[in-house]
């Protein structure tokens, strides 16, 4: 019998299994920020151990970093001493960093694929759950927690049971308007966020397949919210081309060999996967979440549901909860809720198209007078992009924030949050409670409904302007 | 590593599904460069409410908590597993856990329990009823035992013999380590390196 496009990722990287123990895998890239690494770094000392493999090692700072001023030393004392932290960390250990104010700097998920450091058939791994994105890449990623961190940095390997494999087939063409953020919105609320657990998901189908790579990274990017730790792509010409002129791809021979080998990774005609979903990209519409978890999403066109017609009576319980923190009332239309704040940025949409396709809408236009947009590259070198193409222009003429990269509203480490009651529409990941700031109330939708929401003051799609 | 082998302690209901990692620690409390510390973090949102469990005066001193469904989804931080042992916490019952959640409780050494959901309804009764109710989770026997009724569960044994026995993975590893080396003199020369930039 053949072998999914997982398990053949996985065979290549064992370096030792034993019968009754998990695999040990070799790591082809490690990337680390300044949240996760201080206490794996603590751990190497305490037991005067090296990195073992400073060079497939890469830091960048993004998850405490203000996105304001960040050419002035960072206010918050606790996020500069841990910012520090990594800094010194980096030079005593001899690991590449990339810091605020450096051209390279940014989410770590948005920084590695744009260096070509994140190439097909890999093994990546960060002490991040979004470390899923570059599995768009057909590379085996994953989110590690921090004994994990300082188990790589040793060892350059991680013991790890082999998760079990799900197909997720998207066949049909998407509708004008619909996104990569749609269709894992509507998987996960599909299979719910514990429908991935022990599980590596393999996005298939037509659907798929014609997506650009920004686009695939978005959906492999919230695999971890359906509850699997990874969620992979099989590499086709797409990702060749994407791949080919970044900084640290192939070259020559290199690139000859490089691509032979890519094109061995897919799923053998003949392999079986523990369990196959399968979703219609005709019949997809934008997709907005009204709950507390990234599984209560519905159709922009839907209304708030009742709980009382749950059967379930945990998913019941949970909707309860979740309309009470969200202060909504069952029955009213998604579309009439009103916005104070609208996020545009993070791992999931942050990158150029997902500016380029918000400023699309955004262009010439003023955003409601009752709304703030904020708008975060992924990367430094995402804004600068932008701005060469007069992006930030688009945003600030029609009355939005234009800021420096990071995570920012993501996760409100930084100074940017919700404050509470406000209600924000972001194109992030979690719309978990608190998560972009005590009391903030999120959801969650793609670029496109983010603009379009900017603009009328409610949640809704462009083709509702 | 602590060795675990047994713990008796006493319990706290967590009647809520999907408890998150935003959850459990906020990001706002994950700037600590420390391991310890984070237990002002835990359930920051819900601890200033006097009805939360954790602040109710009979489940002040309990050691076990026993929380509904797809506890610690979300997020890689382990601050969440450092959050609730800096707390008190030793074990974590639920019917399912989040992968990378359990992956790292096992590793720091806060065991992570599964049992059917009906008995964890179960358990949140009887500790409703009785919060003094002696609740044991033997790793050895790998049962849990509270009253007179007595739970098997499901570990691997690997896990189970590491916990066990408090070791450290990275220590195991390094007697693979000739392993690696061999591993690395055989990876295809095209594999990007973050050395030298380019």
């Amino acid at each position: 019998m053949g072998k999914t496009l997982a398990e053949k990722i996985w065979a290549e990287h064992v370096v030792s299994s034993t019968a009754g123990e998990p695999d040990l895998l070799y790591i082809d890239l490690h990337l680390i920020h300044e949240v996760t690494s201080p206490q794996a770094f603590d751990g190497l000392r305490l037991a005067n151990r090296k990195v073992r493999r400073a060079d497939l090692t890469i830091a960048t700072e993004d998850h405490n970093v203000p996105t304001l001023n960040i050419d002035k030393p960072i206010a918050d004392p606790v996020s500069k001493l841990q910012v520090d932290t990594l800094r010194k960390n980096c030079e005593e250990f001899g690991v590449r960093i990339h810091s605020l104010g450096d051209v390279e700097q940014g989410i770590v998920h948005v920084v590695g694929p744009q260096l070509g450091i994140t190439q097909p058939g890999m093994t990546i791994v960060c002490g991040d759950s979004h470390t899923s994105t570059h599995g768009a890449f057909g590379a085996l990623a994953f989110g590690i927690g921090t004994s994990e961190v300082e188990h790589v940095l040793a060892t350059q390997t991680l013991p790890l049971i082999r998760p079990k494999t799900m197909a997720i087939n998207v066949e049909g063409t998407l509708k004008p308007g619909v996104t990569s953020k749609d269709i894992i919105l509507a998987v996960i609320a599909k299979i719910g966020t514990g429908g991935g657990q022990g599980y590596i998901l393999e996005y298939r189908g037509s659907a798929i397949r014609a997506l650009s790579m920004e686009a695939r990274m978005t959906i492999c990017n919230m695999s971890i919210e359906a509850g699997a730790r990874a969620g992979l792509i099989a590499p086709d010409q797409t990702t060749f081309d994407y791949v080919k002129d970044k900084p640290h791809a192939p070259s020559g021979t290199d690139w000859d060999a490089a691509l032979a080998y890519w094109q061995t990774l897919v799923t053998d005609s003949d392999a079986k996967f523990d369990k196959e979903i399968n979703l219609n990209a005709d019949e997809l519409a934008p997709f907005v979440t009204w709950g507390t978890n990234p599984g209560q999403g519905l159709p922009l066109s839907a209304s708030v549901p009742n709980p009382a017609d749950i059967t379930n009576a945990e998913d019941r319980g949970a909707a309860e909860r979740a309309l009470e923190y969200m202060d909504l009332k069952p029955g009213t239309p998604l579309k009439s809720i009103k916005v104070d704040t609208v996020f545009l940025g993070s791992c999931t949409n942050g990158r150029i198209e997902d500016l380029r396709s918000a400023a699309a809408v955004i262009k010439g236009k003023k955003i409601a007078d009752s709304l703030r947009l904020l708008v975060v590259p992924g990367s430094a070198r995402v804004r600068l992009q932008a701005e060469s193409e007069g992006l930030d222009k688009v945003f600030l003429d029609a009355g939005a924030e234009w800021r420096s990269a990071g995570c920012s509203m993501c996760l409100g480490m930084n100074p940017d949050q919700l404050k509470p009651g406000e209600r924000a529409a972001s194109t992030s990941n979690r719309n978990f409670e608190g998560r972009q700031g005590k009391g903030g109330r999120t959801h969650l939708v793609s670029p496109l409904v983010a603009a379009a929401t900017a603009l009328k003051g409610t949640l809704a799609s462009p083709a509702d302007l | 590593m602590e060795k675990f082998n047994k713990h008796t302690g006493t319990a706290v209901p967590l009647r809520r599904s999907n408890v998150d990692t935003d959850q459990i620690i906020p990001a706002v409390y994950l700037k600590r460069i420390t391991k310890n510390g984070f237990e002002d973090g835990l359930f920051a949102a819900w601890r200033n409410d006097p009805a939360f469990e954790l602040n109710q005066p009979q489940y002040k001193t309990a050691t076990i908590l026993v929380a509904g469904p797809d506890f610690g989804t979300g997020s890689s931080r382990e601050h969440a597993v450092w959050a609730l042992q800096n707390y008190g916490f030793k074990v974590v019952l639920s019917s399912r856990f989040a992968d990378i959640f359990r992956g790292n409780s096992q590793k720091a050494g806060l065991l992570t329990v599964i049992l059917a959901q009906e008995e964890i309804e179960k358990i949140w009764k009887e500790i409703e009823a009785k919060p003094e109710t002696s609740v044991t989770v033997n790793l050895e026997s790998k049962t849990v035992t509270y009253g007179s009724t007595t739970l098997d569960f499901v570990i691997d044994d690997y896990t189970r013999w590491r916990l066990m026995e408090g070791l450290d993975d990275i220590g195991l590893t390094f007697t693979k380590i000739d392993q690696v080396s061999n591993f690395e003199e055989k990876r295809a020369s095209f594999k990007p390196k973050t050395l030298p930039i380019r």
